[in-house]
C-alpha cells in the first residue's frame, strides 16, 4: 500500500511479515489451533455424558446419536486401542504397528497420485494459458471430469488394468488406486494454476513484449513467480484430495495393506463391545493428510519470496 | 533524424456486431530527438492507443509509424525505446534493484555492468538507499520512480509513457515532475508524454498536442518552450509564459470540443 511519499529520507518503509509480528502471529495460529481441538474433543465427550443413551428418533429419521459406549467410545479409548493385538491370538501385530504400516503403504500411493495428479494438472493449466482455443475447448471437461462418481471409475480402472502388462510388470490395484488419487488431485490443481498463471496484468505482460522476449520465456520470468501464490493452496488442496482419493480408492478396489480397507475391516470386525477399534485407522488417515498438507506448507517456506503481498 | 513519425495514422476498432469505434485518424506527428512532447485530451480521445502504435504493442489500420526512421516493431526488438505506464508493474517477487535490471538481464547485458548501470539508475531516481527494498515495501511515488529507473536501463533515446504520474497525489506529483525534468536533461531522451493534466503537460513539454473524441484526432499542437531566460524549474510554475501555455493549451482543448461532430460511433 502507498504510504506519504518522500523524495528524502523521511519514507518509513514498512517490512511486512518481519520477525516479531509474524511469531506472534504464528503462536496465535498455534494456540487456536490446539484450542479447536480441544473444543471438538469436550464437545464430543460432553454429549457422551449428558446425551440420551439410546439416541432421539423421530419415526424413523435418527435426529440425535446414541451416546453409548458401543456407538461414541472416549476419545481416550480412541488412543489407549493403538496397543491392543489386533487378534487374540498370540504374537499377533498390535494394532498400533498395522495402523503405521497402512498409514505408511497409503501415504505412498497418495504421494504417487498426488505427483502425477500435479503435473498433469499443471500441465493442462499451462495448454490452457498458453491458448484460448485450448482452454475453451478443456475447461469444460476438467470440470465435468470431477462430476463422474468415483464408484463408477473405480472398478472400470481395475478391469482395464487387467490388460495392461509389460514384459513381467503388470497393471495392479495399487496402480488403480494411485490413478483414483491422481485423478481428485488434477482437479484443484489444474484449476488454480489456471488462476495463477493468468494472473499477471496487462502492464506487466505488455512490458515482456516490449522487451521482446518469447512466450517460454514470459512463462519462466513472469507467469510461473506470479503463479506461486494461487499454486500452494492448489498444491495443498490436491495434496488432500489425493489422499482422500487414495484412501476411497483402496475400499473401492479392494486393495489390502492400507488405511482405507483398515477402516473397513476393524469396522466390521469392531462389533458393539470394542467401538473404539475402528478409530486407530481413521487416525492413521488423518496423520496423512496432516503429512501432506505439512509437506505443501514446507514448499510455501522455500517458495516465501514469491508470495510477498500475498497478505497485502 | 526524428525519433518519431507517424503520418496519416488511423486506428479503428472492429467492436463486434459491425460497430467500430475510430480511436486514431489522420494522426500526423513528429517527434524531434530529445524533444518532449505530451499528448493531452479527454478520456478516450486515443492518446494511449496514439502511444501504443509507436510502442508496438497495437497497430495501426493505416498509415505508417517510423522510429529512429525503422518500423515500430524493429524499433521494439532493438530496445530503442523504454516505457512506463501509469502503474508501475513491478515484479513483486523482485527487488528494487533486480527490477531495475530486468531488461538489461533479458537481453544478455553482462553482470557486473548491469549492475553499475543500476547504481547509476538508483541514484538518478533517488531511491539508492532502497535497492535491496522489495516493491511493497514503497510508497506510490517510489514504485512510479522505479519503473522510470526500468525503464531507462538501457538508455534508450526515446521514453514514452502513459500517465505515469496519473495514480499520484498532487504534492508528489509536482516533485516527479522537476526530477523527470531533470533526468530528461540528463539522458537526453525524447519523451513521448500522455496526460490529461494541462499545467503538467506544459511544465514538462516542448510541445503540447490537443487531441479530441470520436474519432481521436489533432485538433492543435502548442509550442510551450519556456523564453529565454527561464528554467524549466519551481519558478517556470509561477512565470507568466507558463500560464500563457497554459491558456492556449485550454482554448484548444475548449474549442476542439466545440467542434467536435457527431462523427464515428460512442465508445463502448
Ligand atoms: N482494444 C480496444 N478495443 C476496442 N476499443 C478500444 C480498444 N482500445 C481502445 N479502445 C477505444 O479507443 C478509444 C481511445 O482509447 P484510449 O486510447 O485508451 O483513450 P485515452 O488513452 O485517450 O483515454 C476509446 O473509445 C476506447 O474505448
Ligand atoms: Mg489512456
Amino acid at each position: 500500500m502507498p504510504q506519504a511519499d518522500g523524495g528524502s529520507e523521511s519514507v518509513t518503509t514498512v517490512r511486512r511479515g518481519e520477525r516479531g509480528t509474524s511469531n506472534r502471529a504464528h503462536y496465535r495460529a498455534a494456540l487456536l489451533g490446539v484450542a479447536g481441538i480441544a473444543l471438538a474433543a469436550s464437545a464430543w465427550e460432553l454429549y457422551k455424558a449428558f446425551g440420551p443413551q439410546a439416541g432421539v428418533t423421530v419415526g424413523q429419521t435418527i435426529v440425535l446419536p446414541r451416546a453409548n459406549d458401543g456407538v461414541m467410545p472416549h476419545i481416550w479409548q480412541m488412543f489407549t486401542e493403538f496397543g491392543k493385538p489386533v487378534t487374540a491370538g498370540t504374537g499377533s501385530q498390535t494394532i498400533g504397528g498395522a495402523v503405521l504400516a497402512a498409514t505408511w503403504f497409503t501415504l505412498r500411493l497418495a504421494g504417487t497420485g498426488w505427483i502425477v495428479g500435479v503435473i498433469i494438472g499443471f500441465a493442462l493449466a499451462m495448454l490452457m494459458t498458453r491458448s484460448r482455443v485450448a482452454e475453451a475447448a478443456a475447461l469444460p471437461w476438467v470440470v465435468v471430469s470431477q462430476t463422474v462418481p468415483l464408484i463408477a471409475i473405480a472398478p472400470l480402472l481395475a478391469g482395464w488394468g487387467q490388460y495392461l502388462h509389460v514384459g513381467s510388470w503388470q497393471w495392479g490395484l495399487p496402480q488403480s488406486v494411485m490413478v483414483i488419487s491422481a485423478y481428485l488431485a488434477f482437479y484443484p490443481m489444474s484449476i488454480g494454476a489456471l488462476k495463477g498463471l493468468t494472473s499477471p496484468d496487462v502492464y506487466q505482460l505488455e512490458l515482456m513484449h516490449v522487451y521482446g522476449i518469447g512466450w517460454w520465456r514470459t512463462f519462466l520470468r513472469l507467469r510461473l513467480p506470479a503463479a506461486v501464490p494461487y499454486l500452494l493452496p492448489a498444491l495443498r488442496l490436491a495434496a488432500t484430495m489425493a489422499v482422500v482419493g487414495a484412501v476411497v480408492g483402496e475400499t473401492s478396489v479392494d486393495l489390502q495393506g492400507g488405511v482405507g480397507y483398515l477402516i473397513i475391516s476393524f469396522q466390521q470386525t469392531a462389533g458393539l463391545s470394542d467401538a473404539a477399534r475402528a478409530w486407530p485407522p481413521i487416525i492413521g488417515a488423518m496423520v496423512d493428510g496432516l503429512i501432506a498438507a505439512g509437506v505443501v506448507a514446507l514448499i510455501g517456506v522455500l517458495l516465501r519470496r514469491y508470495r510477498r503481498g500475498e497478505n497485502a | 533524424m526524428t525519433a518519431v513519425a507517424l503520418s496519416g495514422v488511423e486506428r479503428i476498432f472492429r467492436t463486434g456486431k459491425g460497430r467500430q469505434v475510430v480511436a486514431l485518424e489522420a494522426i500526423d506527428l513528429t517527434v524531434g530527438e530529445g524533444e518532449f512532447v505530451s499528448l493531452i485530451g479527454p478520456s478516450g480521445c486515443g492518446k494511449s492507443t496514439l502511444l501504443r502504435q509507436i510502442a508496438d504493442l497495437d497497430s495501426p489500420t493505416s498509415g505508417t509509424v517510423s522510429v529512429f526512421g525503422k518500423t515500430a516493431r524493429q524499433a521494439r526488438l532493438d530496445h530503442d525505446y523504454g516505457i512506463a505506464f501509469q502503474q508501475a508493474g513491478l515484479l513483486p517477487w523482485r527487488t528494487v534493484a533486480a527490477n531495475i535490471s530486468l531488461p538489461l538481464q533479458l537481453h544478455g547485458v553482462e553482470k557486473a555492468t548491469a549492475a553499475a548501470r543500476v547504481e547509476q539508475l538508483l541514484e538518478m531516481v533517488g531511491l539508492s538507499d532502497f535497492a535491496k527494498s522489495f516493491p511493497d515495501q514503497l510508497s506510490g511515488g517510489m514504485q512510479q520512480r522505479v519503473a522510470i529507473a526500468r525503464a531507462l536501463a538501457e538508455q534508450p533515446k526515446l521514453l514514452l509513457m502513459d500517465e505515469p504520474f496519473g495514480a499520484l497525489d498532487e504534492i508528489t506529483r509536482e516533485r516527479m515532475q522537476s526530477e523527470l525534468v531533470r533526468i530528461c536533461q540528463e539522458s537526453g531522451a525524447a519523451v513521448v508524454f500522455v496526460t490529461h493534466s494541462i499545467p503538467e503537460a506544459v511544465f514538462l513539454s516542448d510541445r503540447v498536442v490537443v487531441m479530441s473524441p470520436r474519432p481521436g484526432r489533432i485538433v492543435g499542437i502548442v509550442s510551450t518552450t519556456p523564453v529565454a531566460g527561464v528554467e524549466r524549474g519551481e519558478a517556470y510554475r509561477d512565470d507568466e509564459s507558463f500560464f500563457h501555455g497554459v491558456q492556449e493549451v485550454r482554448h484548444l482543448l475548449h474549442s476542439g470540443h466545440a467542434t467536435d461532430g457527431p462523427r464515428g460511433e460512442g465508445a463502448r
